[in-house]
């Protein structure tokens, strides 16, 4: 297919969304990431019946964990696709990094001096 | 098993805005079962808190750990070593188990992190409910091994009341009624005379009556 999509994603598999924890999602934050999106199979096609259901409740609660900590919890997302729907995959992919973009870079990163403000930017 | 809920962050970030270390002590006991603070549940706070001092340019240190029970002291002591290099605890513990770590480290500033809320069982994961209230005088023989002290919204002796309707309780319609269960159970068993005998006044004097209670067993003391 040659899809395009951003190069600044960095993708980390996993066996089913149900392995990812509020944990892994957090940690990526206290590393630096701007945003997590978590891309698992349709409601309903899980392997283990229910993986993605636990991934959506857990990043329900990684979002408000962010709003609460004062990072913003629309940098953490969770999207449902098939393996046959690279397209959308990619249209996904771009629209979470214009969002970032938006966003600008996590105050995490302003905080351990991985990012810097532009000119007359004042903190949020 | 006891069963708590974990506190909203924003109460807990209130408690530790000021420090600059802090430990977050889980327990492997019944609060890892009920998912409000195991190690698990420890690691996420540990992180949202870093994640919140970090983003508003504060240095803090924030540490977790879980022991195996923080209602023994022996393993409380496993913090002896540490303790002191951190500004307050955050405990995960059930309220018996905050209150010890407290006691045992009584210089140690201790703010707990989940609300202890009752005795129960794990209905299905994500979903618990109360069966005890640790009255002090168990009278389940006689009811059918459904308490009536803690079904029983209204912890009558002598149910149902007038409230009953359906099966349910007039507090809630979720919430069964308690003598229900005890008839239900007693039609089970083949017991249904023992409705024949009204139950005598319960006696309340091992429960708060005399305030704070304590257990002493000869028997195991040396």
């Amino acid at each position: 297919m040659r899809l395009q999509y951003p190069t600044n994603v960095r993708i980390i598999e996993v066996p089913c969304t149900g392995k990812v924890d509020i944990i892994h999602l957090l940690l990526a934050f206290e590393q630096g990431a701007d945003g997590v999106i978590v891309v698992g199979c349709m409601e309903g096609d899980c392997h283990y019946m229910a993986g993605n259901l636990y991934a959506k409740k857990r990043v329900q609660r990684v979002k408000e964990i962010l709003d609460r900590v004062g990072l913003g919890g629309e940098r953490v997302g969770m999207y449902n696709l098939s393996s046959g729907m690279g397209g959308r995959f990619a249209e996904i992919v771009r629209e979470m990094t214009n969002k970032i973009m938006e966003l600008g870079p996590s105050p995490i990163r302003f905080a351990k001096g991985t990012a810097v403000r532009a000119a007359g930017e004042v903190a949020a | 098993m006891i069963k708590a809920i974990p506190k909203p962050m924003e109460e807990i970030i209130n408690y530790v805005q000021d420090c600059t270390k802090l430990l977050i002590a889980g327990c492997d006991g019944c609060v890892t079962v009920c998912e409000a603070g195991g190690l698990k549940e420890a690691k996420v706070l540990a992180a949202a808190l870093r994640l919140y001092f970090t983003q508003g340019g504060r240095q803090a240190q924030v540490d977790e750990t879980s022991l195996t029970r923080q209602c023994e002291k022996e393993y409380l002591a496993q913090l002896s070593d540490r303790i002191d290099q951190y500004d307050a605890v955050v405990s995960l513990a059930c309220g018996v188990g905050i209150q010890h770590l407290a006691e045992i480290y009584d210089k140690k500033v201790v703010y707990p992190g989940v609300d202890t809320c009752f005795l129960g069982v794990n209905e299905e994961r994500g979903l618990y409910s109360e069966r005890c209230q640790a009255c002090g005088r168990c009278i389940l023989a006689e009811t059918g091994g459904v308490c009536p002290i803690a079904r029983c919204s209204k912890r009558m002796l002598n149910g149902p009341c007038g409230g009953s309707e359906g099966g349910k309780c007039e507090v809630s319609k979720d919430t069964p009624c308690g003598w229900e269960l005890i008839y239900e159970r007693l039609k089970t068993l083949g017991q249904l005379d023992r409705f024949e005998t009204p139950t005598v006044p319960k006696d309340w004097t091992t429960s708060r009556d005399g305030g704070p209670r304590k257990i002493v067993r000869e028997d195991l003391r040396i």
